[in-house]
């Protein structure tokens, strides 16, 4: 009777066939390490804001008028509503947290390069559409760092030539920022950006899936057949879906099931993602004061503005290099390229070895610079520009676009290690 | 089913034809969306130039307009003030007014287009505060200085021309905000020529 539906359903939409395809029978590497927790992370982050974000709605007023002590109210009068409030604001700074691990694995792995090249375009387009969703939700609580965060970033949209002016009365909806701002943030904020981000996660994983998953040794899984692949008894042992050997074209090794090997790994992974989560949730859900900011406890002034407007830590980075340049279009554009940089990964790592593993040692110190560069343009971007931080902020510029250009000239004729065989 | 041949050349024009006349209409449709984001009427009016008559204006005197919010001032500076903003430029910050807080028009020592009216957004650039407009007692906040602006809350001090004194909490100079004269006798803030 079950087996009869099943199948009934089976014919008109091939449910069980795609699992397989992209889950039971999906063939993955099987040396991957901790660092491969972090996609799982990022969707269960995902999830976790999508709920929060539903549940949040139900309480919050989107007006200039209502919206602060909206968020009061949650946080005192709703049952479990500073539950559901900080779940969503620790939720947003862990899904950078988790990202710029994301991102950085697929740096030192090579993730990026050829034929993963659309897969990190998807990847990077997720992160400046994820972004975007942070900026717009941190202006509805209608807070002081609310109010002059988005007066500082919509003030970089004006700094554009002869349209910027224009540009910005165009994203205000008004000639400063009120309750019109407030209002479009708000559908952009719930709606419209969620349903792109969700199209954005779903094309990625389907461009994953495709080319499959790399792994920190950055060889391939999956060899031509040309009859030299021994499979050893363990290859053996799994059934992957037959379009991943493309009709006998391709033989796999060294992977193993999606399900249920890595989805029992992702769980730990998520168990020690959550136990931290908690943590922060329960003990300190402002973080410290960088994830809320103190300023954003009073109601969003236009006529004060705090002594010192610093963006929430996950913009600092790009925050410092724009300070960090004394014209402020100039400024706006490195921030920009400082992104698009990182886009152009595939192209400007002219490599043929993927990761760090097997290849030179300038390569792993340029990476560690660039992760220097990062963390140090994060801190400064915290504090007030002025004296010494600003001539910091210009050299770890400096080194951040530095890594880029090092890359693209080293990597053409970069001395590697062998590559192993088969997965180590 | 026909069994003529394909026209290719008619093919081809029709679906340029068809992207065309579709791609125009995407457009159109387009325009209600984009443009319901720029500001509502009720904004434009909540934000519309103010005009002030300045005909009775008494040198040394200082008046109040709102204009989005924000109190502008206006002061008819007699000479012997304007005189006086050469006297102490080594005190400023920014005596140049290299900052952008100004119009390009205001852009000169005494921050206005006619040098005897003076416009500024009455708001200290440190923290919002308003400051108190101190007439020839402005001595005891700068030695040699007869007139200027002293914010009560933070001690932020600026000349008659808006610019601020070095050692205050104020970083920048007050803010100069769009304005023109439409004849001898009224000044219009909050647009000017460039922007009609």
């Amino acid at each position: 009777m079950f087996k009869n539906l099943m199948s009934w359903i089976e014919y008109r939409l091939p449910f069980m066939d795609k699992m397989n395809l992209h889950v039971m029978q999906y063939p993955a590497p099987k040396n991957f390490n901790f660092w491969y927790f972090f996609g799982s992370l990022a969707m269960l982050v995902l999830v976790n804001q999508i709920l929060t974000g539903i549940w949040l709605t139900m309480n919050y007023v989107p007006s200039a008028e209502g919206a602060f002590a909206s968020v009061e109210y949650i946080m005192r009068d709703v049952d479990y509503g500073w539950l559901l409030r900080y779940m969503h604001s620790t939720g947003a700074s862990a899904f950078f947290v988790v990202v710029y691990l994301h991102m950085l694995r697929g740096m030192m792995y090579g993730s990026y390069q050829k034929p993963r090249e659309l897969l990190w375009i998807f990847g990077m387009l997720i992160f400046l559409v994820l972004m975007a969703e942070a900026f717009m939700g941190y202006l509805l609580p209608w807070g002081q760092m609310s109010f002059w965060g988005a007066q500082v970033i919509i003030g970089i949209f004006g700094t554009i030539p002869f349209v910027g002016e224009d540009l910005t009365l165009w994203i205000r909806g008004d000639y400063v920022i009120s309750g019109a701002t407030l209002n479009r943030f708000f559908a952009l904020h719930v709606i419209a950006l969620p349903l792109v981000l969700v199209v954005l996660v779903f094309l990625h994983i389907m461009a994953l899936h495709e080319v499959g998953s790399n792994n920190p040794d950055g060889i391939d899984i999956k060899k031509d057949n040309d009859g030299t692949v021994e499979q050893t008894e363990a290859d053996k042992k799994f059934t992957f879906h037959q379009y991943f050997t493309r009709g006998g074209k391709k033989v796999i090794v060294d992977a193993i099931p999606f399900h249920p090997y890595y989805t029992v790994k992702d769980l730990l992974g998520v168990a020690g993602f959550l136990l931290i989560f908690a943590w922060v949730i329960f003990f300190f859900p402002e973080g410290g004061g960088y994830f809320l900011e103190p300023p954003n406890f009073e109601p969003a002034n236009a006529l004060k503005t705090p002594a010192h407007i610093a963006p929430v830590w996950y913009f600092t980075p790009f925050y410092a290099i724009l300070r960090a340049i004394p014209h402020p279009f100039m400024g706006a554009v490195a921030m920009f390229a400082a992104i698009v940089a990182l886009a152009l990964l595939p192209w400007l790592d002219r490599g043929k070895v993927r990761s760090l593993r097997y290849r030179s040692g300038l390569h792993t110190a340029n990476l560690i610079n660039f992760c220097i560069s990062f963390v140090a343009l994060g801190v400064l971007g915290v504090l007030p520009a002025e004296g010494v931080y600003t001539l910091l902020a210009q050299i770890f510029s400096f080194t951040y676009f530095g890594f880029f250009i090092l890359l693209w000239f080293y990597s053409k004729n970069e001395k590697t290690k062998p590559l192993p065989v088969r997965l180590t | 089913m026909s069994n003529a041949p394909v026209d290719h050349g008619r093919r081809r024009f029709l679906t340029i034809a068809t992207s065309v006349v579709g791609g125009v209409g995407a457009i159109g449709a387009a325009v209600p969306f984009v443009a319901s984001w720029m500001p509502s009427e009720k904004a434009k009016q909540a934000g519309a130039a103010v005009s002030a008559d300045i005909s009775k204006l008494e040198p040394g005197q200082l008046i109040r307009v709102e204009w989005r919010g924000k109190p502008v001032w206006i002061v008819k500076r007699p000479q012997a003030m304007l005189d006086e903003l050469a006297t102490h430029e080594n005190k400023l910050r920014d005596p140049e007014s290299e900052v952008e807080q100004q119009p390009a028009y205001a852009q000169n020592r005494y921050r206005s287009k006619k040098p005897e009216i003076f416009v500024a957004v009455g708001i200290c650039t440190h923290l919002g505060c308003s400051p108190t407009y101190i007439i020839n007692d402005f001595a005891a906040q700068v030695e040699g200085v007869k007139s200027g602006f002293f914010c009560p809350c933070h001690g932020s001090k600026f000349d008659m021309a808006g610019r601020v004194f070095q050692s205050v909490p104020a970083p920048k100079n007050l803010q100069i905000p769009p304005y023109m004269f439409t004849d001898d006798n009224t000044i219009l803030i909050g647009e000017d020529e460039g922007t009609v």
